[in-house]
């Protein structure tokens, strides 16, 4: 929609943009969802795809992701054979609401700084132990675990001015086994719960991330397959007021499901240790 | 900054925060649509160098030194891109406004995205369709017929519009640039109910481009209703145009008028308002206590306890329920509650008004601009001839345009001003202040003799209407419809209307019926069981029968013909249906499978007063030109009274002109609601063809000499015995002696004839999550003689569609404060492509109908049975009731049959 109250868009931000920043000042990246609802108190739009960044850089440490990397891209591209936690990044971004044409500007990092509980850019880096990049406006950089970055329903850790540089995943978690669920409550709507399970190979370890159904995002580390009830203890532990409650779903109905789907993980990454 | 739309070249500079959707429509690519104006809909679909994106969420400069591609540059009419074709043949359309984006979406596709359909359209909602015609459009099925010359009616012709659709060219009720328009924004109350002590304009008033700011104190002190009937006395007069006392959360506060949108969005930011809260009520059992807070004052005669903010209270019985009871060998009763939804009609509400000649012309989306501008001449004291009111093309309606909600609103700005201006709904305001179902609470008591023979009906409906009163009298009165399905002695019938302090509920598709047909179903169904009788069997045994009387809320005389026994055909073919497909697999272990029914009884006309005039004349062109006010929103009207007039006039649809919706060109039509489209606009075409038909048969014999028996209708001439005279011929003649072969006739409606549908489903229910599945969907309707089948058939088709929204899905989230927390088309989820299966459709065969050519209305009553069978098939599925609607899966999962550890599915 026309967010009438934009005087002014910088179309060309300087290489380490937000120098001059001043309130009433948002980040552009896709656009997608600051167009998408009303923004009244917004004045001046900075736009960083005019920074050009690499979108996806491999590395012998891991993937780099650029924060204006379109969904597009992130979907297309094809990995290192080694990378068996690659198949997440296909299905995080079907784990989208919105359709392939709003891939085709939204950006990794848009949704990560969105920070809603379903942003699906938020369980694919956090399941895959990434770190956040953040460039603050006095050209200070600091490094986020991402799990941290959340910290409730549209609420994350950046400073007024601060921007999301890029997210780099460690290649030892592409090098893990996955399995993930996920459940909305129409066909192929918003995520009501979205769960990853990874696992070192060969090993028998468990780090379930756990998303969409809470408020912000939890990840909690198994050192071997837990067992029905250790499971079970451990998403109970999850504070009650974590859980998220939505037209997308209820907080009873999310630790249910959580608890479903994390049995589901668990069996699943165990019947391919047989395998 | 230049831009390239269609290949042509723009020198034009958008505002720094203007989206591409609103810039392309300023550059006059008027196909670019708003649905929702937040990504969700897809309607503004647009490609940027090729790909497609939606505009409205695409910052505008974004397209500078880009190719931009819209609907109007894909192909031009006359030379249509392969997948325009394929829409306007399949017809993969009803209203047209989700079209242009459909088309630009899918126009895209590559085979592996057309190999899966519910991922590649998730980005496009169609609220009319269902689906299974764009499925065909985009897969190059084609449904669309060519009708010989006297055979229009029968054969599946396109709608008159569909080249204009798929080309973007149809005009919407915005797609217009007026010189000089201003713009209206309306500042909506934050709270549920509170006195406006006082508003301060003068900060919104010193703003640069702010013309006027209308409050409580600027409009005329009348009261209205904003429900649209012919007889404005069935609705209470409780509305003003802007009120002192705001009711709901949502109300109008003010109005400013303005440049343009943003200046007029700042006005009301800046319009400081005082306000005395008051105690709301948002449930109607509490507005009906003592002590509830009062809503309205005492002095409309109209309401019946405003003390208890009771609006209207029914009470009927016929023959003495209680000795039906105790004559029962089992009775049931149940509690069954219907929620607030809502139409999502694609386009949204929006009035541009102007002065010509002295005279108030209004463009709008109505579901009657014949009603909407008697309402204005009352607003505003303005004589008949001082007023137009017309519509273009309408982009869906389902009732939601039953409403004069912004008409007022621009008609005011322009009768002040001398401006033309403008008010655009969006679809935040869609939500919170349109007018949605009325939720309702019925209570179902049934007894039964051990055979299944009904002894007892009796029904209590608390019905919600909000703060206002507009439909919620007609609508309690509707409801008795679904106690008069079943033959019983003994019948009971409360009804109550109650005002809250929630948004006003208003007319949506089944109007009032919906919500007692989920009841009264699923109390039979739940009897069936009690009785262990084939739900199928109770309901054979019930029905009301052809010779039996139809009895809801009174034992008297009717104007209901009712001759032929279409309820038990539907039930019997839907029957089979389900039996037929009996032995289809689960989707897995952990899956619950079950299959339900239900029915329904519909009246093809309204109870209330129904008028329509059509008027034929034969022109110099030799085409026919048919006038009727009924305005087009995709339930096909259009279509059938081209077809009817064609049939008539012995010639083909290509040869008749349509002119429509509109009060300076067409005669008084009280409106396209209630099935009456086409059962009573669809007669007067009928009569004023046949009359038309008459005078040239007669002309033609008294020119040749043969008796007019021998004369024939023979396209674009007359055959006279072994003679054939052109049109031209008779035409030319007939100018010369100052004879023009034109008529008009008139329709009421009444008598009315049914119509009956029945719904059967089969379902899976995943016993862990809650997830309901869909395995199986057959619908059964009674549509009388077929006008043209392959609309009949898209209408049930988007009348489940949408029944099944409603059924799993839909619901207003409202917070403790009455405020609604999921106002927008992302987290209010319509159904998409993926979420709708197909529906088999069979018809019966009936010719007991009195409307024209003896057929029936389809496009209203489908949706009735769908809630309940759904809700009865998930009972045979769990063994669990649920009684509350919508049924989605945290309400199912609880109360399903204890957990079982389930190793896979």
């Amino acid at each position: 929609m026309d967010l009438n109250t934009i005087t002014e868009v910088i179309r060309r931000p300087s290489e380490r943009p937000g120098t001059d920043w001043r309130e009433g000042d948002a980040w552009l990246a896709g656009g997608t969802w600051l167009f998408s609802t009303e923004q009244p108190d917004l004045r001046r739009l900075i736009d960083l795809t005019a920074l050009r960044w690499e979108p996806l850089v491999l590395t012998d440490k891991g993937l780099e992701i650029s924060a204006t990397c379109t969904i597009r891209d992130l979907y297309a591209s094809p990995w290192p054979e080694g990378w068996t936690a690659g198949i997440l990044f296909r299905e995080s971004c079907e784990a989208f609401l919105s359709s392939f044409k709003v891939w085709n500007a939204a950006t990794v990092g848009g949704n990560i700084c969105m920070s809603l509980p379903a942003g699906p850019m938020i369980t694919l880096t956090v399941a895959l132990e990434a770190q956040y990049e953040l460039w603050a406006p006095d050209g200070s950089v600091r490094f986020v675990d991402a799990l941290d970055f959340v910290t409730g329903d549209h609420r994350n850790v950046l400073a007024p001015g601060e921007l999301l540089r890029r997210i780099t995943i460690p290649e030892h978690a592409l090098r893990k086994r996955t399995a993930h669920r996920r459940f909305t409550l129409t066909r192929l709507g918003r995520s009501t719960v979205f769960l990853v399970g990874t696992q070192r190979l060969g090993a028998s370890d468990l780090l379930l991330t756990v998303t969409a159904g809470t408020t912000r995002p939890v990840r909690i580390a198994f050192a071997s397959l837990p067992d029905v009830r250790t499971l079970r203890q451990s998403i109970d532990a999850v504070p009650a007021d974590v859980w998220f409650a939505d037209p997308n779903g209820t907080p009873d109905h999310r630790r249910h499901l959580t608890r479903h789907f994390a049995e589901e993980i668990c069996r699943e990454l165990m019947a391919g240790d047989l395998a | 900054m230049s831009y390239i739309v269609n290949g042509k070249r723009f020198d034009r500079e958008p505002a720094p925060g203007q989206c591409l959707r609103t810039f392309l429509r300023e550059l006059g690519h008027f196909g670019v649509k708003k649905g929702c104006d937040a990504g969700d809909c897809g309607a503004c679909t647009v490609w940027l160098d090729g790909v497609p994106v939606h505009s409205c969420i695409t910052p505008a400069f974004r397209a500078d030194g880009r190719e931009v591609t819209t609907i109007e540059g894909l192909g031009k009419p006359g030379a249509l891109h392969p997948v325009q074709r394929q829409f306007e043949e399949a017809p993969g359309f009803q209203c047209g406004f989700c079209t242009a984006g459909m088309i630009m979406t899918s126009a895209t596709f590559t085979e592996d995205q057309k190999a899966d359909l519910p991922r590649a359209l998730k980005g496009n909602l169609c609220r009319c369709t269902g689906y299974r015609a764009i499925e065909d459009a985009v897969k190059g099925v084609s449904a669309v017929e060519t009708a010989a010359p006297g055979k229009a009616v029968g054969t599946s012709v396109g709608a008159p519009a569909g080249h204009d659709v798929v080309t973007g060219h149809a005009e919407f009720t915005m797609d217009t640039h007026i010189d000089g328009m201003l713009h209206l924004k309306v500042l909506h109350s934050p709270h549920a109910h509170a006195r406006i002590l006082s508003i301060d304009k003068s900060a919104a008033l010193a703003l640069p481009g702010v013309h006027r700011v209308y409050t409580w104190d600027d409009v005329p002190r009348r009261r209205f209703t904003t429900a649209i009937h012919t007889d404005h006395l069935v609705d209470p007069d409780d509305t003003y145009i802007l009120d002192d006392t705001v009711r709901f959360a949502g109300q109008r506060v003010a109005a400013v008028l303005a440049d343009t949108v943003g200046a007029a969005e700042e006005g009301c930011r800046r319009l400081a308002v005082e306000y005395e809260v008051l105690p709301a009520v948002f449930d109607p059992e509490a507005a009906m206590a003592d002590g509830a807070p009062q809503l309205h004052g005492s002095d409309d005669p109209f309401v019946r306890d405003p003390v208890h903010n009771i609006l209207l209270e029914l009470h009927s019985h016929i023959g003495d329920v209680d000795a039906g009871f105790a004559a029962a060998d089992v009775i049931h009763e149940g509690t069954y509650f219907s929620p607030r939804v809502q139409h999502a009609h694609l386009e949204t509400h929006g009035s541009i008004a102007w002065m010509e000649d002295g005279r108030l012309n209004v463009r709008t989306s109505s579901q009657s601009p014949s009603i909407a501008k008697v309402k204005l001449e009352y607003l505003f004291a303005l004589r008949p001839d001082q007023v137009r009111v017309f519509c273009k093309r309408v982009g869906g309606g389902f009732g939601g345009k039953q409403e004069v909600i912004a008409e007022d609103l621009v008609a005011l700005a322009t009768l002040d001003t001398g401006r033309p201006t403008c008010l655009e709904y969006t679809r935040e305001e869609e939500f919170t202040t349109a007018s949605p179902r009325h939720p309702m609470a019925l209570t179902v008591k049934l007894g039964a003799k051990a055979d299944g023979t009904l002894t007892a009906v009796q029904v209590r409906n608390v019905s919600n209407t909000g703060a206002y009163g507009n439909h919620g009298g007609e609508t309690v009165y509707a409801g008795g419809a679904a106690v008069m399905i079943y033959r019983c002695p003994n019948k009971r019938y409360d009804a109550y209307s109650v005002y809250t302090n929630t948004v006003p509920s208003g007319a949506l598709r089944g109007y009032g019926m919906t919500q007692p047909a989920f009841a009264v179903e699923s109390a039979m169904d739940e009897l069936a069981r009690a009785l262990h009788l084939d739900p199928l069997e109770l309901r054979r045994r019930n029905i009301v029968r052809p010779g039996e009387p139809l009895v809801a809320l009174h034992d008297g005389p009717d104007d209901v013909i009712f001759t032929e026994d279409g309820l038990a055909k539907c039930i019997d073919l839907v029957g089979e249906a389900l039996a037929r497909t009996a032995d289809r697999p689960p989707p897995g272990p952990a899956w619950l499978v079950g299959a339900g029914v239900a029915s329904s009884l519909h009246e093809t006309a309204p109870p209330t007063e129904h008028l329509s005039e059509a008027w034929v004349t034969l022109g110099d062109d030799l085409l026919y030109e048919l006038a009727v006010g009924t305005a087009e929103f995709g339930e096909g009207t259009s279509t059938a009274h081209v077809q009817i007039a064609a049939n008539q006039l012995g010639t083909t649809p290509s040869r008749i002109r349509l002119v429509q919706s509109d009060t300076d060109r067409t005669g008084f039509d009280t409106g396209a609601f209630a099935s009456a489209g086409l059962f009573v606009a669809g007669n007067a075409v009928l009569r004023a063809a046949n009359a038309v038909r008459d005078r040239i048969l007669h002309f033609a014999a008294a020119h040749t000499g043969v008796h007019v028996v021998m004369c024939t209708m023979d396209d674009d001439g007359v055959v006279c015995g072994d003679r054939r005279v052109s049109l031209a011929e008779l035409v030319a003649l007939a100018r010369a002696r100052g004879i023009r072969f034109t008529a008009a006739r008139k329709a009421y409606g009444s008598p009315r004839s049914v119509t009956s549908n029945t719904q059967g489903f089969r379902v899976a229910v995943h016993r862990v999550t809650g997830e309901i599945r869909i395995l199986y969907s057959v619908h059964a309707a009674d549509a009388g003689v077929i006008i043209n089948p392959a609309q009949v058939r898209g209408q049930v088709e988007g009348g489940v569609a949408q029944g099944i929204g409603f059924a799993l899905t839909e619901n207003h989230h409202v917070d403790d404060n009455g405020v609604m927390v999921n106002p927008n088309l992302r987290n209010y989820r319509i159904p998409t492509y993926a979420d709708i299966p197909r529906t088999e459709v069979l018809l019966v065969d009936s010719a007991d109908s009195v409307g024209p050519m003896r057929a029936k209305g389809m496009a209203e009553c489908c949706i009735n049975p769908v809630a309940p069978a759904l809700a009865n098939a998930v009972h045979d599925a769990t063994g669990v009731r649920y009684r509350a609607l919508p049924l989605t899966p945290e309400r199912i999962y609880g109360r399903l049959p204890a957990e079982q550890s389930v190793s896979a599915g």
